[in-house]
């Protein structure tokens, strides 16, 4: 690969695009390779697949922000997702994410200024019998209530 | 071709395969209403309003993506159909602003058109405007309005299909899908070449112009500036649709008068700087031919054209010809040669081209080399609609304007001078004067025939005395690449160019549709402008730009010859490469 590598793509990744490079198709693939490996897609890796691919930034960026899969911003340490999907919603998921706000001063999409948390807002996490539910850096915490956020968050530092 | 045969409302009609029900509408004298087709780009089905219905099936369909079957019947107004494009169009609305009457669209707006033909008289549905959307006032050219976008997505096709500049995306989805450039950034920071045409094809106010109009009017206003304006050569078959004539109307003389009443005290036409432009590119086309310069030699009178090429070909800037564009050429004369027959001093001139873009907006201010007369060469430039709006405010009727003449010697025209402004145009110019300097005869036929028309991409050959010059023209920014990526390949591979000399535009059609005319333009009306340009040429006494008594004139009083000392200092300007995002 002659091209710079500006965003320190792995010698993984740069084979990977290689391979794609291509193939039709191959924009998602390669996005969700870079999301996999760095966590988002920055403006840096968008730059660098931009390149890569010979795909104008622009269509990267209409795709990147098609699809919630994929995260423009820089996860926190510990990514916490509240449920919003219709059971967690109805037993008070906006709450939790109201609480983050006032508390932490966490929007959903955003991260905490020490970097520590980020937060997502997600559909179902496949256990709407704990409702309303949470996680945080990938543990589960089910039937939430706004005053147990604080005590959940400083185990992690 | 094989045809199908098909009935609208009942009307026969036959039309050739893959024919949409749209167009078979058209030919068939129905009218189907759109809002987001545009006959120039490929049909995207985001409005809804086209839809119709075939006899014997309940279901709904769009016509202007669905094509003709055979020995169908197709229904395209029913009180069914009716009542959901009514829904269909109040469920825009209310998603749209509704402050019409402030708008810079209002009176031209395809939204506002269907409301009116509809009829609507209420919203019945919640409005859903989306008031936190900012303006992206960045450009020195085009404002981006995303609150009365009606998300149809034209300028994002023009944007990447017809120019291939890959400014504007769909941002996001849903009812928040915003057309914006990549990475949250400001269309100035965006590879945006400014040509425009996102804005002439915009149906409703999301996307315009910058309008400097005040700062027209406040010079007009300042007892201490000398007003001189001047019209591009697309501004006289351009201006006439804004006023009722027919598209292609020439009216000149007209507009010589218009302005003079706008406050102008001098009137020039840029068509003056056109046939200076082809002294100074032809020239240095022939040095090139024969002294063995760079090849093929790129026009660069299109400031779109050189965005482009200095973001996307910053490879092949030296094949761009360094003469500057018709305007930035009577910019410096005027401040300098004119300035000083006239008594003037250049500080107190104002100087307003009328053109029919929006990249010149910002070729007045790219560079130091636009400064070349010691002033900004150029104070304002005001697009065609620009125009038509100071000359409605002034109660103005124009219409019925009694003609005037422009003021010599900067007003004086060739026939070569005057075709600048459709595809091919300077092409032809150039070659009736580049045929004089290679041979020292006359060329004979002064018409070009070849070069001329809405084909994408004109290729031939000049017979110059045994010498065969190629040449190549292009218009509609995306169709100049696969020529572009020809030149380039052959320059890195050390081949012998392809061609000689290559005309580029970055609007489809040239200067005639450029994205500061007025609305609507499409083939038919493209052509219809042409048309009056070519035969403005025909009714020129002189139709080569050598032979033009004025431009003999300056050339003896001031600049020498073409490429001369004077000639670089003022007339010429240079490239540099321009990153694709500036942020």
């Amino acid at each position: 690969m002659s091209e710079k590598n500006i965003a320190n793509f792995s010698p993984e990744l740069i084979a990977f695009i290689g391979e794609w490079k291509t193939k039709p198709g191959n924009l998602v693939m390669v996005l969700h390779k870079v999301q996999e490996e760095q966590g988002y897609i920055s403006r840096e890796a968008a730059d660098q697949v931009a390149e890569m691919l010979d795909v104008p930034l622009a269509k990267i960026w209409g795709v990147i922000t098609f699809y919630h899969f994929f995260k423009l911003n820089k996860p926190g340490k510990y990514n916490i997702q509240v449920c919003l999907g219709t059971a967690c919603y109805l037993k008070g998921g906006q709450a939790l994410v109201d609480e983050l706000k006032s508390s932490i001063n966490l929007d959903v999409g955003g991260l905490t200024e020490d970097g520590r948390f980020s937060l997502d807002a997600v559909r179902c996490l496949g256990c709407c019998g704990l409702a309303p539910v949470m996680t945080v850096g990938g543990e589960v915490y089910g039937k939430v209530t706004k005053a147990q956020v604080a005590g959940i968050l400083e185990k992690y530092n | 071709m094989s045809t199908v045969h098909v009935k609208i409302n009942g009307i026969p009609v036959e039309v050739e395969a893959g024919t949409s029900i749209l167009l078979a509408a058209k030919k068939a004298g129905v009218r189907i209403p759109t809002l987001c087709y545009h006959p120039d780009l490929k049909p995207f089905g985001s409005c809804g309003m086209c839809i119709v219905k075939q006899e014997g099936s309940p279901k709904i369909m769009r016509a202007c993506a669905s094509p003709c079957d055979e020995g169908r019947s197709y229904i395209t107004d029913d009180p069914e159909l009716r009542k959901v494009r009514k829904e269909v169009l109040q469920l825009t609305l209310s998603t749209h602003p509704a402050s019409c009457l402030t708008c810079i669209r209002n009176g031209q707006c395809e939204l506002q058109n269907l409301a009116t033909e509809f009829g609507i008289r209420e919203q019945p549905f919640q409005p859903r405007v989306n008031f936190r959307a900012k303006k992206d006032t960045s450009s020195p050219s085009i404002v981006l309005d995303p609150v009365k976008c009606v998300k149809c997505g034209r300028c994002v096709q023009v944007c990447q299909d017809l120019q291939g500049v890959f400014a504007l995306e769909f941002i996001g989805r849903g009812g928040d899908v915003a057309m914006a450039p990549a990475a949250m950034l400001q269309l100035d920071d965006s590879p945006c070449i400014k040509c425009g045409q996102c804005a002439a094809h915009c149906p409703v106010g999301a996307i315009y112009e910058k309008d400097d109009t005040g700062r027209f009017e406040a010079a007009v206003g300042d007892p201490d500036k000398v007003v001189v304006a001047e019209i591009a050569p697309s501004i006289r078959v351009g201006l006439s649709e804004e006023f009722g004539l027919p598209a292609g109307t020439v009216t000149t003389k007209k507009i010589y008068t218009a302005l003079r009443r706008l406050g102008a005290k001098y009137v020039h036409d840029t068509n003056f700087g056109a046939d200076l432009t082809i002294m100074e590119e032809g020239y240095e086309l022939v040095h090139r031919l024969t002294k063995g310069g760079v090849l093929p030699q790129f026009t660069s009178c299109c400031p779109g054209w050189v965005n482009y090429a200095e973001e996307y070909y910053p490879d092949l800037l030296d094949n761009l010809s360094s003469a500057k564009s018709p305007m930035q050429m009577q910019g410096p004369m005027t401040k300098t040669y004119f300035a000083k027959n006239q008594k003037l001093d250049p500080s107190k001139i104002f100087l307003v081209a009328i053109m029919p873009c929006t990249a010149k907006k910002y070729e007045i201010i790219k560079d130091d080399t636009m400064k070349s007369s010691g002033f900004q060469d150029t104070d304002l430039v005001l697009t065609t609609r620009e125009l038509a709006r100071l000359i409605r405010q002034a109660g103005i009727d124009f219409a019925n304007l009694p003609e005037s003449e422009a003021d010599d010697p900067l007003g004086e025209y060739s026939g070569a001078g005057t075709i600048f402004g459709a595809t091919g145009g300077v092409m032809e110019a150039a070659i009736r004067t580049a045929y004089h300097a290679v041979t020292g005869k006359e060329l004979e036929d002064v018409e070009v025939k070849a070069v001329r028309g809405l084909k994408e991409v004109k290729v031939g050959e000049v017979d110059m005395d045994g010498r065969k010059v190629r040449v190549a023209v292009v218009h509609g920014m995306a169709n100049a690449k696969e020529l572009l990526d020809e030149v380039r390949e052959c320059k890195k591979a050390g081949k012998p160019a392809p061609y000689d000399f290559v005309e580029i535009m970055a609007c489809r059609g040239g200067c005639v549709a450029g994205g500061g005319q007025p609305y609507g333009a499409d083939d038919e009306i493209r052509a219809e402008r042409a048309a009056g340009l070519y035969s403005d040429d025909e009714h020129c006494k002189i139709r080569r730009s050598h032979e033009n008594p004025s431009i003999k004139k300056i050339y003896k009083e001031f600049l020498g010859e073409p490429l001369s000392e004077v000639s670089e200092k003022y007339l010429h300007t240079s490239y540099r490469q321009i990153p694709l995002y500036k942020a």
